[in-house]
């Protein structure tokens, strides 16, 4: 019984590590110079100082790594509070973080605070943004000793709304270079020059991957609810605190790099529970490593589907998210 | 203070669980007052009382799930408050009324009884882990349901599930919150027969609440009789000394009967409906205008 299972998760993690290898793969041959893919292992080995290594390391590279430290936060976010909230409903932006990170990234626009201090203003003011509004909705559910989800949603929702309402204020006054620079950094994208961000990101995430390992047999007990979970030896409001603010940072820093992009952490978590089931030993990795592959692999998408042109790259991950998503749920039940 | 002996009533068994004028609500509303009672090791001991009157709350307060506003509560001789989530767990499972529908196997379920015995590192089940775990689901009757879905077995199945996962914690006191409430008769019988086999084979300490006083007074050595508005135990003590006519008309306010069981000499109840007392007036009088 055991090892069968062993067997099983093995084979699901090597799997979706192949995938993520093969789409990395793609992402690094694909694109609009025009790099043969039979010529990509010699440049890569002695091909330093021509332009296309400068093509592959200095361009495409950066983004898989974006795309896979994003991809894997989003989607691990969704499953921490898919889980945490025991609501099939829940994703990353729904607590209103994305909703405060633009809000944030608004203001610097509009107050041209980036033509002060660089364009590390987007980010910055991004985080700023998220990190009120989880301490928002953090201090306004837990001034008891519990922490009352149902209430930390609402709240949530409602500060979204409120966000996005001063969002579109914002942008209904403001001029149209500025909209456009609004619009731009709202549909998110990949495309983040700044290494040092690129690395933060990437640490970040795994950072979030390592601390969510800490609470994966707590999230199994919560499936059954919290009293359940208490009975069970799982010290609740510790387990929600950890996840709140795990799952808000992993979110913060998406936003705060890419911008909003929708889908991957509510679709993700889903369809990784159809493939690998409901225990988080194995769901936490398998929504990280999938989420991933996805945020690439629509990456890829988004820069050549139009080429020399590019996409929004949230507009592929609901576009395909979406329908891959309405397809699976008509052959298969979907539960927490 | 174990095993102390007292030279009027010999030895003093240490009791598995004690309450010490708990007192319990939600937000101000008192719902009880200064309860105090303990549990004596292998006693199967039930708890009753009319909707309102604080039975599942009580149990919560032992499960640590709700904080008692006074009072203390200790398993073996320790305040619960002061025992870590883990260590409580290892002391005392819950099998609540029903279990939620997980897409979860029953496997997966009975074994995360074992939890609270992990490791800090540990990360798999350990191969005494799934042994415990097999076992309680052979006791219980439900190895062959290891790999169907909680959520797509019946309600009956799902109980016996819950016992066995509660098993699996080794607890030293089981508690059961209205385990047969949702519950037809052929499944209320072989829960609660479940659990007085578990008591006199493994010598398991039970707390059952139950809406059934016919339940009770058939499976309990003692009864535990809530009021409401005393907010506190009206009795306590054998079927037969708590379940009286009197005290039932006390704190349900209806009118029974109260007989012995024929086979197995328990106090059983007939409820005597309005109109029943009806005719049984009229006929009274008609007797005593007869005399007349």
């Amino acid at each position: 019984m055991r090892n069968a299972k062993l067997k099983r998760w093995g084979i699901i993690v090597l799997v979706l590590s192949i995938i993520l290898v093969l789409v990395s793969f793609l992402a690094l041959c694909l694109g609009s110079a025009g790099i043969d893919i039979k010529n990509i292992p010699g440049i890569l080995i002695n091909g330093k100082g021509t332009s296309d290594y400068g093509i592959l390391v200095g361009i495409r590279l950066p983004r898989i790594i974006l795309g896979f430290s994003i991809g894997g936060a989003l989607g691990l976010a969704g499953t921490m509070l898919q889980g945490m909230f025991k609501n099939p409903l829940v994703e990353p932006y729904t607590l209103g973080i994305s909703g405060g990170a633009s809000l944030g990234v608004c203001i610097n626009i509009i107050f041209k605070f980036y033509s002060h201090i660089g364009i590390i203003a987007y980010p910055l003011s991004g985080f700023a943004g998220a990190s009120l509004v989880i301490f928002l909705v953090y201090s306004l559910n837990s001034q008891t000793r519990h922490i009352r989800s149902n209430r930390m949603l609402l709240t949530g929702v409602m500060i979204s709304y409120v966000a996005s309402s001063l969002v579109m204020l914002l942008m209904a006054i403001s001029k149209s270079d500025d909209l456009q620079n609004i619009v731009l950094w709202i549909m998110g994208s990949l495309d983040e020059p700044n290494t040092a961000l690129i690395q933060l990101a990437l640490w970040g995430s795994l950072g979030g991957l390592v601390v969510s390992y800490f609470f994966c047999f707590d999230l199994n007990a919560l499936l059954l609810g919290e009293e359940e979970a208490t009975n069970l030896g799982v010290n609740t409001t510790r387990t929600k605190k950890w996840l709140f603010m795990t799952a808000s940072f992993l979110t913060g820093l998406s936003v705060s790099v890419a911008g909003i992009i929708m889908f991957v952490g509510l679709i993700v978590p889903h369809f990784m529970r159809m493939v690998a089931g409901p225990d988080h030993r194995i769901l936490l990795i398998s929504s990280y490593l999938a989420g991933a592959s996805f945020l690439i692999l629509s990456d890829v998408i988004a820069r050549t589907i139009i080429s020399p042109l590019e996409l929004p790259v949230g507009v592929i991950t609901g576009i395909i998210g979406g329908v891959i998503f309405i397809w699976a749920l008509s052959r298969k039940q979907v539960t927490l | 203070m174990n095993n102390l002996t007292d030279p009027m009533i010999g030895p003093i068994i240490e009791p598995v669980l004690e309450l010490e004028n708990i007192s319990l609500g939600y937000r101000g509303n008192r719902i009880l007052e200064n309860i105090s009672f303990s549990i004596t090791p292998g006693e199967f001991v039930s708890i009753i009382g009319p909707n309102g009157s604080g039975k599942t709350t009580l149990v919560k307060s032992i499960s640590r799930t709700l904080t008692p506003e006074t009072g203390l509560i200790r398993i073996k001789g320790i305040d619960i408050q002061g025992m870590s989530h883990k260590t409580l767990a290892r002391n005392i499972s819950v099998v609540m009324q029903s279990v939620g529908p997980v897409a979860m196997e029953v496997g997966d379920y009975v074994l995360l009884g074992r939890q609270p015995f992990f490791q800090k590192y540990q990360f798999f089940e350990s191969s005494k882990d799934v042994t415990i775990a097999r076992k309680y689901m052979e006791l219980t009757n439900t190895l062959e349901l290891s790999k169907s879905k909680i959520n797509q077995i019946s309600g009956g199945e799902r109980q016996l599930a819950s016992i066995a996962r509660a098993l699996t914690q080794e607890p030293l006191l089981l508690i059961l919150d209205e385990p047969t409430s949702h519950l037809d008769i052929t499944h209320q019988v072989q829960v609660l027969e479940l659990i007085r086999s578990l008591q006199q084979t493994l010598g398991l300490t039970i707390l059952v609440v139950l809406h059934d006083l016919n339940l009770a007074a058939e499976y309990s050595d003692r009864l535990i009789l809530l009021h409401k508005d005393k907010k506190n135990i009206y009795g306590t003590g054998t079927p037969e000394q708590v379940l009286t006519k009197r005290a039932i008309q006390d704190v349900y306010h209806t009118r029974v009967m109260v007989q012995k069981n024929p086979v197995s000499g328990k106090p059983c109840i007939f409820l005597v409906t309005q109109s029943e007392m009806e005719k049984d007036r009229k006929y009274e009088n008609h007797k005593i205008s007869h005399k007349k």
